[in-house]
């Protein structure tokens, strides 16, 4: 990926001049990712607000902010949230159903396919407030089209089943990609193999255990890892529950922008804002452990 | 020994039999799953499709009363439009910057040995993973606070192309680096400075690359609803993704004429886009790229 570059200096551009082309970009990302990440550390260890005493005069409070994280049982519940709706709408969710659409799509060609294809590639690409409100109408109580298809008149999906509704969401909303990943990884396995496999009697599953998965095995971990990251990360729960009813569908992303920027604690709410980079970071580097050693081996 | 012969071409018979019914239900099984799967990812689409057309738009989907009356409601509405405007700003300011700031720095990187150039886009590039707007909101909004960027258009582009530059330099230098530099020679004989040949050499051709990542970007930021969301103060400035929450959360009972109509509006700049895309290029795969 940042393998030896093709040749020298080609355009007699010099270091200077070199230099000066990654300034506008080097700055930009100073100021809008380093800047933001270091300070989050220092706004963590205070008791900042944005309104009242606290706001003009900040004091450093420690790790005060984080022991009060650690015993808040809304934090805690935050927490299980995020970790449910990673499990449930990114690893089973995305990646389940996208490798069994790439597997059964396989060898397949023809309007079929590509009309399933475009209605899953559309649901990735819309604006995430207007999928957010075709699942609210979706999922409406009264005249909701899902109500109507069920024969379920007045079932409020949304406040009685408000963490499995934006799992359900999540799934419909991110699959594509993962679709995408193992379309591509499954044309890796040679068909021959599984023909032979079919041929010897082995079942799907069989030929899934023996054949496929030792094959991809790299690119179901790449996939992993990726969305986990941005589910985790995912601000479009907010647009269909905002966290509700009663924060049972509060995730972490929903939770940090209610307590500091609609509840103005922004020294507590720095505090779990750091604990997400931290979480961000572990799931980036085993995916960039991972990825350097696919190369060295290759 | 006959009689062993026939016992035996008989359960090959049943096995090929049985087998055969199998993979005749595999067939149907997975024929089933498919339009399972097509009626999960359209179900929720339909109502984009049909509302916006209808007399009488309901939360339902239902077979539309047609008409086109429906869009005057944008007309009417004093954010629709503008707030449509303010979108192709804010995707339009971003990915100008994305493209010529990446292209600069990724051309830099290309060509030039920097020390330490491997570990800075390695760096960066973890960089830009962990640190999301989601997870930085708080220290970004106080950024934009210190730096009078609230309520203002280029805070948004500046904080948006900050975040989507580390991804956009390490694929122009994919580009960069798969073009050989002999043209670039050449012109240099010839006299060229470094920034003509930028201009007129590498630009025309790396343009496939730089078309990818302003596609990308535009795409990034027509549907970024957080960054806007936290640093827009009034409906004025706000772009077609906050107005669109705004329409279904604030005031009582939604239009649906408006809404209806108004998300088709939205949403169809990015599904063409898509559509151009993948009929002149095909939808290759870029793995990771989307954030």
């Amino acid at each position: 990926m940042t393998g030896a570059s093709p040749a020298p200096d080609a355009a007699g551009l010099g270091r200077a001049r070199a230099a000066g082309f990654l300034v506008p970009s080097m700055v930009l990302i100073l100021l809008f990712l380093v800047v933001p990440a270091a300070w989050t550390i220092y706004l963590g260890v205070t008791n900042y607000r944005l309104t009242g005493l606290a706001a003009a005069n900040p004091e450093i409070v420690g790790l005060d902010n984080y022991t009060r994280a650690l015993t808040d049982e809304r934090f805690r519940t935050s927490l299980l949230l995020t970790l449910q709706f990673v499990l449930g709408s990114a690893v089973i969710g995305q990646a389940g159903l996208g490798f069994a659409i790439a597997f059964a799509l396989r060898d397949r060609r023809g309007p079929l396919r590509r009309v399933v294809e475009a209605f899953i590639l559309l649901s990735w690409i819309l604006p995430s407030s207007v999928v957010a409100f075709l699942w609210i109408a979706l999922l409406d109580r009264d005249a909701g089209t899902l109500n109507g298809l069920l024969g379920t008149p007045g079932m409020a999906w949304l406040l009685d089943h408000p963490m499995l509704s934006i799992i359900i969401f999540n799934t419909w909303r991110g699959t594509a990609f993962s679709m995408m990943l193992y379309a591509a990884a499954l044309e890796n396995v040679p068909r021959s193999h599984l023909e032979t496999a079919r041929l010897a009697g082995a079942s799907t599953w069989q030929q899934l255990r023996d054949v496929v998965f030792p094959r991809i095995r790299g690119h179901v971990l790449t996939n992993l890892l990726l969305i986990s990251l941005w589910t985790f990360n995912d601000f479009t729960p907010f647009l269909i529950t905002a966290g509700g009813p009663e924060q049972r569908s509060e995730v972490l992303a929903v939770y940090v922008y209610k307590v500091a920027l609609s509840g103005g604690e922004l020294g507590f709410g720095a505090a779990i804002s750091f604990i997400m980079l931290l979480i961000n970071l572990v799931i980036a580097l085993i995916y960039l452990r991972m990825l350097g050693r696919r190369k060295e081996r290759a | 020994m006959s009689t062993v012969t026939t016992t035996a071409d008989g359960t090959g018979t049943a096995d090929r039999s049985r087998a055969a019914v199998r993979h005749l239900l595999a067939r149907v099984g997975r024929y089933v799953f498919l339009c399972l799967v097509l009626a999960f990812f359209a179900l929720p689409l339909l109502w984009l499709a049909t509302a916006p057309f209808d007399d009488t738009p309901t939360i339902g989907t239902s077979l539309p009363d047609f008409t086109l009356d429906n869009f005057r409601t944008l007309l009417d509405n004093p954010y629709a439009m503008t707030s449509l405007v303010n979108s192709v700003w804010l995707a339009g300011g971003t990915a100008v910057l994305v493209v010529t700031f990446a292209a600069l720095a990724a051309y830099a990187l290309s060509r030039v040995r920097v020390p330490g150039r491997d570990a800075l886009l390695y760096g960066l590039l973890l960089l830009s993973s962990i640190v999301t707007g989601t997870a930085t909101m708080v220290p970004l909004f106080e950024l934009a606070f210190r730096l009078h960027l609230i309520d203002s258009r280029l805070g948004v582009i500046l904080i948006l192309t900050g975040g989507l530059l580390p991804a956009a330099i390490f694929i122009l230098k994919d580009f960069m680096d798969a073009t050989p530099t002999s043209y670039e020679e050449s012109a240099r004989v010839f006299g060229a400075s470094p920034l003509q040949i930028m201009r007129h050499i590498v630009v025309p051709v790396v343009r496939p690359g730089l078309a990818t990542v302003g596609v990308w970007a535009v795409a990034n930021v027509w549907g970024n609803f957080l960054v806007p969301f936290l640093l827009l103060r009034g409906p004025d400035k706000a772009p077609a993704a906050v107005i669109m929450y705004t329409l279904y959360t604030e005031g009582g009972q939604a239009d649906l004429r408006l809404l209806s109509t108004f998300s088709l509006l939205y949403s169809l700049p990015v599904a063409l886009m898509f559509v151009f895309v993948s009929s002149r290029y095909g939808f290759r795969f870029h793995g990771g790229i989307k954030r």
